[in-house]
């Protein structure tokens, strides 16, 4: 009986895992770097986690945990309440419609598809924050953080890769 | 259940959670003190993860800074001899002035300004990015901070406590772009707010047409409106042109790695009125300077910076 418990949760856990890593990601994301210049090229890495999981386990990301995952994301990269869950919701969604599109595409389409997909939710995350404040936050930067996402994308995309091997088969 | 339902029920969960999103940034917008209680109750169960977290982050930061000043270590060692005579200077000149002042508030029966308490804590979390300019530190309620607290280092205002929970501290930075903080500037203390816009180099708003602010002047609280106790250094105006006047801030954030938390007594609203209390009308007359440099935030050496865990 023993065995048959350790081995659920062992399923359990690693079922959780996209998610827990995603979520790790966005804690990551907030640690103190002690550089200016690191923090403002900083990437958005909640963003590719997601898109990553929605592609290849949709099972393990649903929508309900992007929007937790979202408001995490909130709660630790200083956004107003809702901005990071809308647009990770958003970013989920349009995933899941262009997950058929992307299915047995090159490494070089999906990260094209990436970048599109990246530079609409960061302005959207943008827009939202400017229209919330009533101001206007210098676009440079966010053009900036689009860059470095979309940099970032293959080297975060190849270690998920691995961590694929620890899920359990999609049923 | 069949494939057409199934696709209307996943579209149907995508427009509860987004309607969902869009509520909660209605009721940020309605209800903020809500908001940012919620905020930091999510924040609090973390803030012992992000603690352990931030240490080895501090710990690589802190090697970094460690090789950079070995490359230009003899280069420093000039600059900061040259510097210390300058202050050795300035030293003597505060004395003069710390004897003169006494004399002259002993004459004019001055009830000094209340004292601050201080609390340390550690940055565990750093927000700031495009989108917002803030910190979390690692200090809450249970340390006795509270909501509208000051938050300096050794050269100058750093924030303010915007957000509190058991063991966690969020502080809106300078930067931020919902940063005020009414100023005075320069040697003629010209009155102006320093407004953040999340860059790193914050602006002067409300200058008085016709005042001429130059570049290297002083920025200080001015403590108008009561946000900031007067006299708390900020920073040094580094450019001025016809649109912006921008002040480069004192406090270097790459190195922020432990921050002062004052209590002015302006945090919990009860501002104690001069001579109200008796402990501080007994208190002998001190001038603000000498009184910030044995408790305040000036010139405190790193080695009284404890730990707050």
């Amino acid at each position: 009986m023993t065995p048959a418990i350790w081995s659920r949760l062992d399923v359990i856990a690693r079922r959780l895992l996209p998610a827990a890593l995603t979520a790790a990601l966005v804690l990551a994301a907030a640690l103190p770097l002690h550089s200016t210049a690191a923090r403002a090229m900083a990437p958005s890495l909640p963003l590719i986690a997601v898109f990553f999981w929605t592609l290849y386990r949709p099972d393990l990301m649903p929508a309900v945990a992007v929007f937790v995952i979202g408001l995490l994301w909130d709660v630790f990269a200083g956004l107003p309440i809702g901005i990071g869950a809308t647009v990770l919701v958003g970013v989920h969604a349009i995933a899941t419609l262009q997950r058929s599109f992307f299915n047995g595409k090159s490494f070089t389409v999906l990260w094209l598809g990436f970048a599109v997909l990246a530079a609409a939710a960061l302005i959207l995350c943008w827009l939202m924050t400017c229209l919330y404040y009533v101001t206007l936050i210098t676009p440079a930067r966010v053009l900036f953080q689009i860059v470095t996402t979309v940099g970032v994308f293959p080297i975060l995309c190849w270690l998920l890769v691995r961590c694929q091997g620890l899920l359990p088969e999609q049923t | 259940m069949p494939p057409g339902l199934k696709s209307i029920a996943h579209w149907l969960v995508y427009a509860g959670l987004i309607m969902f999103a869009g509520g909660l940034i209605l009721l940020g917008k309605a209800d903020a003190v809500l908001v940012e209680r919620l905020r930091m109750q999510v924040s609090d169960p973390l803030a012992p993860v992000l603690n352990a977290l931030s240490r080895p982050a501090d710990f690589a930061a802190d090697g970094l800074d460690r090789v950079r000043g070995w490359v230009g270590v003899t280069e420093e060692n000039e600059r900061l001899r040259r510097e210390r005579d300058d202050l050795l200077l300035w030293r003597a000149a505060a004395k003069h002035l710390e004897a003169e002042n006494a004399g002259l508030r002993r004459l004019l029966n001055y009830v000094p300004d209340p004292e601050a308490s201080y609390r340390s804590a550690r940055i565990i979390a750093d927000s700031s990015g495009v989108f917002a300019q803030s910190v979390m530190v690692n200090a809450g309620t249970l340390a006795g901070v509270a909501k509208g607290q000051i938050v300096l280092d050794g050269a100058g205002v750093v924030g303010r406590i915007v957000g509190v929970s058991g063991r966690a501290g969020r502080v809106l930075l300078l930067t931020d772009l919902n940063s005020r903080v009414p100023v005075f500037v320069g040697p003629e203390r010209h009155r102006a707010v320093l407004a953040g816009d999340n860059s790193e180099t914050p602006k002067l708003i409300h200058v008085v047409p016709g005042e001429t602010i130059k570049v290297g002047d002083d920025v200080v609280t001015s403590g108008i409106a009561g946000g900031f106790p007067p006299g708390l250094p900020v920073g040094i105006v580094v450019t001025v042109d016809d649109r912006h006047i921008t002040v480069a801030l004192n406090t270097d954030r790459d190195r922020l790695e432990y921050v002062r938390i004052a209590d002015f007594g302006i945090a919990t609203g009860d501002v104690p009125l001069p001579g109200r209390s008796p402990a501080a009308a007994s208190r002998p007359a001190r001038p603000a300077a000498a009184n910030q440099k044995d408790g305040g935030p000036i010139g405190a050496p790193p080695a009284q910076r404890a730990d707050a865990r």
